[in-house]
């Protein structure tokens, strides 16, 4: 049962094994928890309730976590303490300064484009007879993994060289071609690679602030809107007057959601370039160090300055979704 | 990993309530205008999909010496490229990954959705000490971003012997979903009226019994939200199977064998096309037909990882 599985029935087998023994554990929780009569015996059935659960997260996420914050204060080897050397490196090594630079650009550009996008699309599609379809269109790209995505896009960026009667199989480089223009080896070129990968995580992210801050837009209580109609205020007033700061605490959150995802893409960057090229971010470099360069302790610093980065606009996010509740 | 977004399920149900009214409003601001800046950029955000749904269905040849737009003006249609990746060409079989997808979502799904409503039903409706302080936990435990845990978890697992098998992708899954899970859950079980759970215990029910007669069948969509969120959570990851998985070809997920593949051949645009869309094929069929729970779980979960 707990051997790797290599064919195909062995894998299912192995699968039904496996719920089958969870369904018994699951059965021997519930058979305790059922004996347990009486309010006096409810901490306990509470206790047993809980016991799986903080078992897996104390030591699937909370030891490894110290472990890492641990570890990032040692050196490649893990073996010998350097104290804050790692941080050091993140922040004075040059090839580590290109993977914070392009940090930045990610957290700063994609979110604010992949809301605005969405902002708009989702005003603009409220006013349209396809309403659902065109919602449909923009939502699928969300649905499909990041590696798909990549794949996607890495031929649309597709470059064949420029010479006799060679002809661009990528879409972008054959409007370049048609519009007069010399074929580029888009994802080569820095810093002009980082945002081709960017507007990825953007085409992604357009559909779920569009999703979200669609219903938000709908919940503005048509009085509102009857009444500045009924003022004959332009479309534009409409947008700035009436539409934001209605909206307001939900494009927060959407900004603050998708920052927070932002801060964590790796399967773009792994699968489009492998972060060669000066396109590395955080999340890449941890892997890459980690797993790849087996330099333990610069990848867990990596990670820890992931968390750390993470923190302020996890707490943002928590107090601006408190506010838009309490509307 | 940070807080649900129960808000918009509440302004969605706001909304069906005025449909009406929003529907009169519609008639009145349609405007030619706003549809056709619509369909501008919904073609322009389908089109990279297009372009690759339509190379995958061209003779290899062909998607490498012109572009897929000529496909229209030349249109010559073959599944060879489908067949390659089922195993017609050497090293490529895409059947066997998605085997290994479905026997990695299955659990991963199950497991935390069952082991998260038995601990949001102790922390909704029972009382016991400690109850805030460990709530509280778990809910600050979502921050944490699970390239944190990498590493020591992957030598725990070599620990335990389990390296290179699903264990290590199950047990993983599992616990990175259950901190969102359990408090997803919570919030969903507290808007049950405290009535009834007080008449069923009135009438001599245990927690076992309420939790499976009262609360279960009541918790159905929170459940199904949650479960398809996971499932396509799991099925599209990279990280977790790259770095638990990655060792050999045994327990790779699907995700993971496209990846490689356009690591490894990278311009085999008849194999990239055609794999890309079997990858695919799973989550945008969920998405189809489960939209509404789907479109839920996703901003309920947005953030997860």
């Amino acid at each position: 049962v707990f051997n790797t599985a290599s064919t195909t029935p062995e894998k299912i087998l192995q699968m039904f094994a496996a719920l089958l023994l969870f369904a018994a554990v699951m059965g021997v929780i519930l058979f305790f928890a059922g004996r347990l009569g009486g309010r006096r015996g409810d901490k306990w059935v509470a206790y047993l309730y809980l016991l799986p659960v903080v078992l897996m997260l104390a030591v699937g996420l909370v030891y490894p976590g110290l472990r890492t914050i641990y570890e990032s204060f040692f050196d490649a080897a893990g073996k010998a303490f350097i104290g804050f050397d790692n941080y050091k490196t993140i922040f004075t090594d040059n090839d580590q300064l290109t993977v914070l630079r392009n940090t930045v650009f990610w957290v700063v550009f994609t979110p604010f484009v992949a809301t605005i996008i969405g902002l708009l699309y989702a005003i603009l599609v409220d006013r349209s007879r396809f309403e659902s379809f065109a919602k449909a269109l923009i939502f699928l790209p969300m649905s499909i993994s990041f590696v798909a995505a990549s794949v996607i896009w890495k031929f649309m960026y597709e470059y064949r060289p420029d010479q006799g009667r060679v002809q661009q199989i990528g879409l972008i480089n054959q409007i370049i071609v048609w519009l007069g223009g010399k074929p580029q080896q888009l994802l080569i070129e820095s810093p002009l690679n980082t945002f081709l990968l960017i507007v990825v995580l953007i085409w992604i992210q357009a559909g779920f602030a569009m999703t979200v801050l669609s219903a938000a837009i709908k919940a503005i209580p048509d009085d509102i809107v009857e009444a500045a109609r009924l003022d004959g205020v332009t479309a534009w007033t409409m947008f700035r007057r009436i539409t934001v700061p209605s909206v307001r605490p939900t494009i927060v959150v959407v900004l603050t959601t998708i920052g927070i995802g932002t801060l964590k893409v790796f399967d773009i960057v792994r699968t489009m370039t492998g972060g060669q090229f000066n396109t590395s971010v955080v999340a890449n470099e941890f892997y890459s160090q980690t797993f790849r360069a087996d330099n333990q302790g610069l990848g867990a610093a990596l990670a820890v300055l992931l968390f750390i980065l993470v923190i302020p606009i996890v707490v943002y996010n928590v107090r601006s979704l408190r506010q838009s509740e309490a509307r | 990993m940070t807080t649900a977004v129960p808000l918009p399920a509440a302004t969605v149900e706001a909304a069906t309530s005025k449909v009406k009214a929003a529907e009169i409003a519609k008639k009145k601001l349609s405007s030619p205008w706003a549809s056709l800046a619509v369909i501008i950029i919904s073609v322009l955000w389908t089109i990279p999909t297009f372009g690759l749904l339509v190379s995958s269905f061209r003779p290899e040849r062909q998607i490498k010496t012109t572009g897929w737009w000529t496909f229209f003006s030349d249109p010559t249609v073959t599944l060879d490229n489908y067949r390659s990746v089922f195993g017609a060409e050497g090293g490529v079989n895409m059947a066997k990954f998605f085997v290994n997808s479905l026997v990695i979502c299955i659990p991963s799904v199950l497991i935390p959705l069952s082991l998260a409503a038995l601990a949001a039903y102790a922390f909704a409706w029972i009382n016991f000490p400690g109850k805030n302080v460990l709530f509280l936990a778990i809910f600050a435990v979502q921050i944490v971003p699970i390239q944190v845990t990498l590493l020591p978890l992957l030598k725990l697992f070599v620990d335990w012997d389990l390296s290179g098998t699903f264990w290590t992708l199950w047990l993983a899954h599992s616990t990175f979903a259950l901190p969102l899970a359990i408090y997803l859950l919570h919030n969903f079980m507290r808007e049950v009226p405290a009535s009834l759970i007080e008449a069923a215990r009135v009438d001599g029910a245990g927690h076992v019994s309420i939790f499976f007669h009262v609360m279960l069948p009541l918790l159905t969509p929170a459940l199904a939200a949650f479960g398809i969120f996971q499932f396509l959570w799991v099925w599209n990851d990279l990280l977790v199977a790259l770095v638990f998985a990655g060792g050999g070809d045994e327990v790779a997920p699907i995700t993971l064998a496209l990846a490689n593949l356009s690591g490894t051949r990278g311009t085999a645009w008849h194999l990239l096309s055609a794999g890309a869309f079997v990858s695919i094929v799973v989550p945008v069929t969920v998405f189809l037909l489960l939209q509404r729970y789907f479109v839920r779980g996703l901003m309920a979960g947005s953030v997860k990882g």
